[in-house]
């Protein structure tokens, strides 16, 4: 692919270093970014232990005594150049969510700031085919790209020291899948029962980097057998056709 | 099987090896030993491989004792008294815990961490190829959080061999030594030349997952938000409050604050190895320098088995531990020519 002007690679440390396709939220960047991590999986270079792929850069962690800097960095880039964009997702999961109520507490004022009615934001947020740009921050904790515009809103002024497990929330124009409790400054729209992270389940992990999501509103009244179903290790996230 | 059964122990102390890899791309850290020198150093004296699982303890004290049958254990790391039954037992050694003994370690003096070898290691079932605890992920083995009282490990009996011993830890000087990166172009040069000069103190509110630094306020020219990136061990964020955040083992994966730095590897058991109130500086070196650094304290690491020597079997006298004490000096990671004991 055709390596964009602000591509470069950055140490991190000696013992890592970053492969920056761009600075800027962009799906053809993260495709960009997907690409390599897809050649690097097929064909590890020497060295090479694992990667991490973000939103406009691919984290390679490396062994500093099989390879170096620069020889690694050479390597990465005539594979950067080699790589072609991954733009086409190979799964895409529905994720069941309550929405509003005490477990969307946000989703009220949400719908104010846009002068629209709650249930127009709900629609507008399970509209969208969402794609996951990167996990990262806690176990599994998944952060999506594609949320509509007119629904984006700033981060809380003051963030919650603590958001439940399963927030689905929005800060600015991104979206996510939360999976543990974690302090958050994103709107709390609803909850969902899936644990993209459960370490008594096979697989521990469900949703990869790449992957499409689309939430679909259920009422509350489902939400304590989907929570039991998820509790005993079943996905309650369904793969549907992409 | 024998059994190591915990007694009172601090909130830090907890199963560690060398980490997980694999799992960064799905939001998971590492988790291991904060000092993965002192960890490969305790198992070199109990016949483990380097990378094995130990007890990681953390800055306050703890108790074991053994059941069911003898136990042979090391210490190595932070200095702090350590005493079996009463009797004083020396760090940077084996000795056999018997059946009924009780090992009491005090509060670590001149660091943070220090950990227990275990000879045939700790029985459990490696969660993506590690025991290491991830307390914040809820996982580890054999035990998913850190040890607390009335906990129990199964572990080999102790085999009839001799004990070891290597040279004491004594914690080296001088700045810790970074990389500086990938976010240093959001920081005037005069600015990092501020945070390189400056002298930090290791926070209170400081764990396994970072280390919070006070000092003088960091300004970000192009301001304190990224879009979020990965995260290395030992990664330097500088958040809103100017106020560094390193990024230990447990950390989360990735983040949207620019990283001025990284601490390299050969230092990074060392830093982790400053108790809250500690003070500090950072010196800023190339990659190559760096990674040829590293590359000397990965050596030191993996030679650490052919640098411990026999003890005499039986209760050590207190005429052989003077001994011991006199041949040892100082032992330092980076300089092998200190680690000469004949």
């Amino acid at each position: 692919m055709q390596l964009p002007p602000t591509f470069r690679i950055l140490p991190c440390g000696d013992a890592a270093l970053s492969v920056e396709f761009g600075q800027t939220v962009d799906p053809a960047v993260n495709a960009q970014v997907l690409g390599l991590d897809a050649e690097l999986g097929a064909r590890p270079p020497k060295g090479v232990i694992e990667t991490v792929p973000t939103y406009r850069s691919l984290f390679v962690q490396y062994d500093p005594v099989a390879t170096g800097f620069e020889e690694l960095a050479a390597e990465l880039k005539a594979r950067a150049a080699a790589a072609a964009p991954l733009a086409k997702s190979a799964k895409r999961w529905r994720i069941p969510v309550v929405y509003g109520g005490e477990r969307g507490p946000d989703l009220d004022d949400v719908a104010r700031r846009h002068e629209l009615t709650t249930r127009e934001v709900i629609r507008r947020h399970s509209a969208c085919v969402y794609r996951i740009y990167m996990i990262g921050f806690t176990p599994g904790f998944a952060y999506l790209g594609g949320l509509d515009p007119t629904i984006a809103t700033p981060r809380r002024d003051m963030p919650r020291a603590l958001t439940p497990a399963g927030a689905i929330m929005i800060g600015g124009v991104q979206a996510c899948v939360q999976c543990l409790a974690a302090p958050s400054g994103w709107h709390i729209l609803g909850q969902t029962p899936v644990r993209n992270f459960q370490p008594s389940r096979k697989p521990v992990f469900l949703m990869a980097t790449g992957d499409e999501v689309v939430f679909d509103a259920i009422e509350p009244r489902e939400w304590a057998a989907l929570a039991r179903a998820a509790e005993r290790g079943e996905p309650v996230a369904e793969r549907v056709p992409a | 099987m024998s059994r190591l059964v915990v007694g009172n122990v601090g909130p830090a102390t907890s199963v560690q090896d060398a980490g997980r890899v694999g799992v960064l791309r799905h939001g998971l850290s590492s988790a291991g030993a904060m000092d993965r020198f002192s960890l490969a150093a305790a198992n070199a004296l109990v016949g483990q491989p380097g990378p094995a699982a130990a007890i990681e303890i953390g800055p306050f004290g703890a108790r074991f004792t053994a059941a069911d049958g003898a136990v042979r254990l090391s210490l190595y790391g932070a200095a702090r008294e350590a005493t079996i039954d009463a009797a004083a037992v020396p760090l940077s050694r084996s000795f056999v815990l018997q059946a009924g003994a009780r090992l009491a370690l005090g509060p670590a003096r001149d660091g943070v961490f220090t950990y227990i070898g275990i000879e045939g290691g700790i029985a459990g079932t490696p969660v993506f190829g590690s025991l290491s605890v991830h307390a914040r992920a809820g996982i580890g083995s054999p035990i998913a959080r850190p040890l607390a009282a009335g906990d129990s490990l199964d572990v080999p009996p102790a085999s009839e061999r001799h004990d070891l011993a290597l040279p004491p830890r004594t914690p080296e000087q001088g700045p810790i030594r970074i990389v500086l990166g990938p976010q240093d172009d959001y920081f005037d040069p005069g600015e990092i030349a501020r945070f390189l000069a400056a002298e930090w103190r290791i926070a209170p509110e400081s764990d396994r997952m970072g280390y919070r630094l006070a000092g003088p306020k960091i300004a970000a020219a192009r301001g304190y938000n990224i879009v979020s990136d990965g995260i290395a061990n030992g990664q330097i964020q500088i958040p809103g409050s100017g106020q560094p955040l390193v990024l230990l083992a447990d950390r989360g994966t990735t983040g949207g604050y620019p990283k001025i730095g990284a601490i390299i590897s050969a230092d990074l058991g060392r830093f982790a190895q400053s108790p809250v109130g500690a003070s500090l500086r950072f010196a800023a070196l190339d990659i190559r320098a760096a990674q040829a650094a590293t590359r000397a304290w990965r050596a030191a690491l993996d030679g650490l088995p052919a640098r411990t020597w026999k003890l005499s079997s039986g209760a050590p006298s207190s005429e052989a531990l003077l001994a011991e004490n006199l041949a040892g000096g100082a032992i330092n990671a980076l300089d092998t020519d200190t680690w000469s004991h004949s």
